[in-house]
């Protein structure tokens, strides 16, 4: 289940957060993030979630105006893969509270924080919601003490 | 939306230290993004980012910046960066941030490393000694923050440096330092396996850790681990069989649930775990057999989570050695996906097909129409899948159906996704590699959308996609062009006709004489020659002295259609004012409206012609027309078949009753070539029934006449499903398990002969069901599936029908049927319309009339005007829900039972992609009947002809019918119903004479006593009367207390029956050359005579 990158946007094509599990030159990056937004975007409704893109598979979801989506090896479980989307989602749902669009605009560098501690490598790194609220949490807290 | 970014911003607590400076910090930030989401134009961002990173440029030089405020511009540059601009020279400054801030610094300088830096970027040199610093910290977030980072980014060569360290945070006491270590490990292992190979042992204790986190992470090292060498783990096999029974026991802490299902994750990777080390290996393998069982059983199907463990689970079970009750259950659970209105579900169950064909290729033919159905899905993705899966059932029957298939979607695929084709080079590429690999065998529209592609495009746009073709292909013609298929070429020589001028460097002689080149060679057809010399002809002028070089080789050519271009060639290039004439530049103006006609139509008007009319307002007055005439035509129209498209099916059914029509089952479908054979087509028990059930194709020599003549392609279009269903007997052909079995076997086999018991209880409690469902069809659910029972209640037969039944002799070797006309007339001509042939849609004659025609006999009004005469059976509702809803009525011509379908429409709206399909297993038949739309509270009427061949007592059909509401949303709807033999029978008229001479001939006898009518004065003849009326037989004597009797079966057999009064009972004597048939008229003489 190695995930290659995960990537949001909105509706608008506007990427909103990346990340790249694995390394790739800078150009590469860009034209992935293009292809995804437009290969993504242009999906018609009532379609599967997957797509096969080179030889990866694509998986996407939309939550309200946000898209996520992330790219998995062939072999890979696309069900589990949406699963994961689906708990970063209640993850920082769970941080924000009723999480919106505007969050994860204005405070990127906390979604992405929640995704360090959900993901690494590539791998689940923890999957229960409490236990990841609590070590983001505690580096926010430590944060907040030694000032 | 101001206060959503008040409200946002008190969720950043981190940037409120201070009242003061950080306000004015945070608000840089904030006013950022909101200018950024407020701009329209991409130019204006443009600008405003350039501001801000100048901006940013002068702060991180400036001596005077705190930490804090690079921290919060570290943020600001991260978002340029994520925006798409360079920021990079604020990486410096984030490794900086990460050195020397304090915590709250260091995250955020982490973060801007791991987003900006690469692995192997050259900075990363300058970040390895802070992160050996805080690996060794005593704050636990810093270590954390280090061991993601070094998981993010660290480069091979960089490992060596920190791999002691992390090594070392293995054992230390706090679970999440562990967890990370190991994952970080992991990372190590993929980027440089030599590194972490002296650990090995420390993993094995992750995964005996207490914490089942840090045992779950360290799983997938041991994937990667045994993925490589099953063989060097094999002993651990225990603990993970040991580990999933716990997780799947619940024992794991509720903490590990994901939407109450214990631990997915890590079931999922036991799972995959268990496949590797039982793959190819019995004595493994049967350790992990429980489990796995247990783990098909407690999934349940509730949410998607458990269908990725499913999947899993089914892969595991094809993937080690093969246990039957495993097999049996993935199989199953394969079924539950592919037939899963999901789309999600469906995909994976295609993919789960995919993996499982390769050990079990029979899998794929117990859901071949669903394959069929997907391989037309419009989701590409799941198209594709699809072919990935055919691809790997591909065998040497197959082949060329699933490579033009292939070909096919590769095609489409191209031209379809130019949308997003990442750029020009890499399309024209692309359909370079289409025509060049799919060649000739493309279909013809490929080329031509192409061409159209190209030319329909704007000049200034797609000018660089032309010059980007012009450029490729005069590189494809310097090389080897004598493999190229004709239509590339003749796409080449059109484009470079067209477009060579846009490219200023081409020097034009070089295009004349690349594409001179292609004329000399003798693997260049004659068309493509033409399209060659019509490239040359457009190619500018100035280059007469080569032109005039080929215009003269050419004039002696033996193609006169070349002869001819040769010659407008060299007249165009010698006069050049003709040319500019002839040859615009740009493509002319078309007049759509035709108005240079407007001369000549008000000539022709004058003239005193028709005024013109649309098709569709002629083809009014023609059904107009056509009614009178209708009326007039003869009565026998009513036994004409509607059917003629049939006839080559019908051909071959009817030579088999000069022949062993015993060998042969055939149920006729409209407009159906008969191409179920045993390697063809077969419902899905087909498959595991014995050889003696296959359909013969033994018998096929005997009529390959007719065989001949089934093949040959019908000029009317048929239904759409009927062509799934050829495509699919061509797809899976070669797939069955009958495939190894002699195709003689059949023909030596008698008939199985089966006497069987009436069933009297079908007959009661069926009826009920059948009669409420008809009273609340419009009411009952979805799911009912009302069976009915046909011909098991004979009280049901309409006896005044057949008494006015039209007793056309017919013998049986003259039948007629290839004289059928087609008498399709239709009398609604301003209310109905015809699909497809064999559907009529009837609209209500009334749009008030808001009820659904539930009463059955308004049904009948409704069937088409030839069929209305004949003799049928009463309309019985098969199923509905509140949307549609089925009844169907037997209809008894003379060379078919007709079975009517009548489909409602009980809603206001529209119902979409109508789909019946239509399975009987007895009569090997597989039938479906698409319609593309059914108005809001109209009937449509399908209708099937049927033969019986081989005679059963009762034969089930089933079927279901689909149907969209909404687009994207299928409804499915089963439905089943029963026919008796007795809906086959019909009387064969003969005479007395005919009757004896029949009789001698005839091998196959059985004799049994019947109940006598004794209620009537003549009780021989009341009861054959009463035998007659229920069984369509034919009375052809009665001489005393002896009575003869004849019918045959619709495909032919004949069947004798011999009555003489024997005391208080009937002795009836029965001869057919079938050796079953006898048995079952007799069955239901019995049962006629004992409901009488």
């Amino acid at each position: 289940m190695t995930m290659h990158f995960l990537l949001l946007f909105s509706r608008q094509g506007k990427l909103r957060l990346q990340k790249w599990f694995l390394p790739l030159p800078e150009r590469e990056r860009k034209k992935i993030v293009k292809d995804m937004t437009t290969m993504v975007l242009s999906r018609k409704p009532r379609t599967c979630n997957f797509l096969h893109w080179k030889d990866l598979k694509i998986v996407y979801k939309r939550y309200a105006s946000l898209y996520f989506c992330c790219a998995l090896e062939n072999q890979d479980n696309e069900l589990l893969a949406l699963e994961i989307l689906h708990r970063y989602v209640e993850l920082l749902d769970k941080y924000f509270g009723n999480v919106c669009e505007l969050d994860i605009i204005f405070n990127f560098e906390k979604a992405y924080f929640i995704l360090d501690e959900f993901l690494m490598g590539g791998e689940i790194q923890e999957t229960s919601k409490q236990s990841i609220a609590k070590s983001v949490e505690a580096s926010d807290m430590l944060q907040e003490v030694r000032h | 939306m101001s206060d959503v970014v008040e409200k946002t911003l008190t969720a950043l607590p981190g940037l409120f230290e201070s009242q003061t400076g950080a306000a004015k910090i945070t608000n840089r930030l904030r006013q950022l993004i909101k200018s950024i989401t407020e701009l329209t134009s991409k130019h204006e961002e443009e600008n405003l980012i350039k501001r801000e990173l100048s901006a940013i440029k002068e702060q991180v030089s400036s001596p005077n910046t705190t930490m804090k405020q690079m921290r919060e511009i570290m943020v600001r540059a991260m978002y340029c960066e994520m925006l798409g601009y360079d920021a990079s020279f604020t990486y410096i400054h984030a490794i900086k941030l990460a050195q020397q801030g304090g915590v709250l610094e260091k995250r955020v300088g982490y973060l801007a490393v791991s987003l900006f830096l690469n692995e192997g970027h050259e900075l990363l040199l300058l970040l390895v000694n802070t992160v050996l610093k805080d690996l060794q910290s005593t704050n636990l977030i810093e270590v954390c923050m280090a061991l993601t980072v070094v998981a993010q980014v660290f480069p091979k060569d960089m490992i060596p440096a920190v791999l002691p360290l992390v090594e070392d945070k293995l054992s230390h006491p706090k679970e999440i330092i562990r967890r990370k270590a190991v994952l970080a490990l992991y990372k190590f292992y993929l980027i440089a396996p030599n590194q972490v190979q002296h650990i090995h042992a420390k993993f094995c204790k992750a995964l005996s850790d207490k914490d089942p986190g840090v045992m779950a992470s360290s799983l997938h090292i041991y994937l990667q681990l045994i993925r490589e060498s099953p063989d060097s783990y094999k002993d651990l096999t225990g603990s993970f069989v040991t580990i999933l029974k716990q997780v799947l026991g619940g024992k794991l802490p509720v903490d590990f649930n994901y939407h109450s299902v214990p631990a997915p994750w890590l079931q999922i990777q036991l799972l995959r775990i268990l496949s590797l080390l039982g793959k190819e290996d019995q004595s493994t393998s049967e350790l992990m057999y429980e489990v796995l069982d247990e783990s098909l059983r407690r999934a349940e199907m509730n949410h998607n989570i458990t269908y990725a463990i499913l999947y899993e689970c089914v892969k595991a079970v094809y993937t080690i050695h093969p246990k039957a009750e495993l097999l049996e259950k993935a199989a199953r659970c394969i079924g539950n996906f592919v037939l899963s209105p999901k789309i999600n579900l469906k995909y994976l169950g295609l993919k789960a097909l995919t993996y499982v064909v390769q050990h079990d290729a029979k899998l794929a033919l117990q859901h071949q129409m669903t394959i069929i159905e997907c391989l037309d899905h419009s989701d590409f993705t799941i198209k594709r899948e699809t072919l990935e899966l055919l691809f790997r059932i591909t065998n040497a029957q197959n082949v060329t159906v699933i490579v033009e298939k292939m070909l096919d979607f590769l095609c489409y695929v191209p031209i379809k996704t130019l949308t997003f084709a990442p750029d020009n080079s890499w399309f024209i590429q692309t359909m370079n590699d289409v025509f060049s690999i799919g060649g000739d065998l493309l279909q013809q529209d490929v080329p031509n959308n192409f061409l159209r592609l190209l030319a329909e495009g704007k000049p200034e746009e797609d000018d660089q996609l032309r010059l980007y073709a012009v450029e490729s292909y005069l590189t494809v013609l310097k090389g080897h062009t004598s493999h190229l298929p004709q239509c590339f070429l003749q796409v080449m020589s059109w484009v470079l006709g067209e477009y060579a001028h846009l490219q200023e460097s081409v020097d034009r002689r070089e295009v004349i004489r690349l594409l001179t080149q292609l004329l000399d060679q003798r693997s260049v057809s004659s068309e493509t020659r033409v399209w060659i010399l019509s490239a040359l002809t457009k190619i500018p002028e100035g280059q007469t002295d080569l032109i005039l070089d080929l215009a003269e080789s050419l004039s002696s050519s033996q193609d006169t259609v070349l002869r001819q271009q040769a010659q407008e060639l060299r007249h165009l290039s010698q006069d050049s004012q003709l040319r500019e004439w002839v040859l615009v530049e740009n493509s002319c103006a078309v007049d759509s409206s035709l108005s240079f006609l407007d001369g000549f139509v008000s000539e022709a008007l004058a003239a005193g012609a028709a005024p013109y009319k649309p098709p569709h307002q002629r083809q009014e007055e023609l059904s107009l027309n056509l009614e009178p005439y209708s009326f007039s035509l003869p009565v026998s129209l009513s036994s004409c078949s509607i059917t003629d498209r049939q006839s080559p099916t019908l051909l071959s059914v009817s030579s088999g009753l000069s022949g062993n029509s015993a060998e042969l089952s055939t149920l006729i479908l409209e407009g159906v070539k008969r191409v179920w054979g045993k390697d063809g087509y077969l419902p899905q028990k087909e498959a595991t029934a014995p050889p003696v059930d296959e359909p013969s194709a033994a018998v096929q020599p005997a009529s390959q006449q007719e065989a001949a003549e089934r093949i040959e392609p019908r000029p009317e279009p048929s239904t759409q499903n009927q062509d799934k269903q050829q495509l699919a007997s061509s797809l899976f052909v070669g797939l069955g398990v009958g495939s190894s079995v002699s195709l003689l076997g059949k023909s030596e086999a008698p008939p199985p002969r089966f006497r069987k018991k009436p069933r009297p209880h079908e007959s009661s409690s069926s009826s009920g069901t059948s009669k409420r469902s008809s009273d609340s069809s419009s009411h009952s659910s979805r799911n009912t599936t009302d069976s009915f029972l046909y011909g098991s209640f004979p009280e049901e037969e309409p006896a005044t029908s057949i008494s006015t039944f039209d007793h056309t002799p017919k013998s049986t070797t003259a039948n007629g049927l290839s004289q059928n006309k087609d008498t399709k007339e239709d009398r609604h001509a301003n209310t109905s319309q015809i699909l497809g042939g064999d559907m009529v849609i009837v609209r209500p004659s009334t749009i008030q009339d808001k009820h659904p025609p539930s009463v059955s006999s308004d049904l009948t009004a409704l069937l088409p005007a030839d069929l209305k005469d004949l003799p049928h059976s009463d309309v019985i509702s098969l199923t509905s829900d509140p949307s549609l809803s089925l009844s169907s009525c037997r209809l008894f011509r003379d060379e078919a039972l007709l079975l009517v379908i009548f489909i409602s429409n009980c809603t206001e709206t529209v119902i979409k992609d109508v789909a019946v399909q239509l399975t009987c297993e007895e009569l090997k038949v597989c039938t479906g009947n698409v319609m593309d739309c059914l108005e809001a509270r109209s009937t449509s009427v399908c209708h099937y002809a049927l033969l019986m061949d081989d005679p059963h007592t009762n034969v089930s059909l089933t079927g279901t019918v689909s149907y969209q509401t909404q687009p994207g949303h299928t409804n499915t709807l089963p439905f089943s119903g029963t026919l008796s033999t007795a809906d086959f029978i019909r009387p064969l008229v003969v005479t007395t004479e005919e009757y004896g001479k029949l009789w001698l001939s005839l091998s196959h006898d059985v004799k049994q006593n019947l109940k006598l009518l004794t209620d009537a004065g003549d009780p021989l003849r009341t009861t054959l009367n009463a035998l007659k009326d229920a069984l369509q037989l034919h009375v052809v004597d009665i001489i005393g207390s002896e009575g003869i009797v004849a019918c045959r079966l619709l495909s032919g057999a004949p069947c004798l029956l011999h009555c003489r009064v024997n005391g208080a009972a009937l002795a009836m004597w029965l001869r057919s050359p079938h050796p079953a048939l006898p048995d079952f008229i007799l069955y239901h003489c019995q049962r006629a005579l004992a409901h009488h």
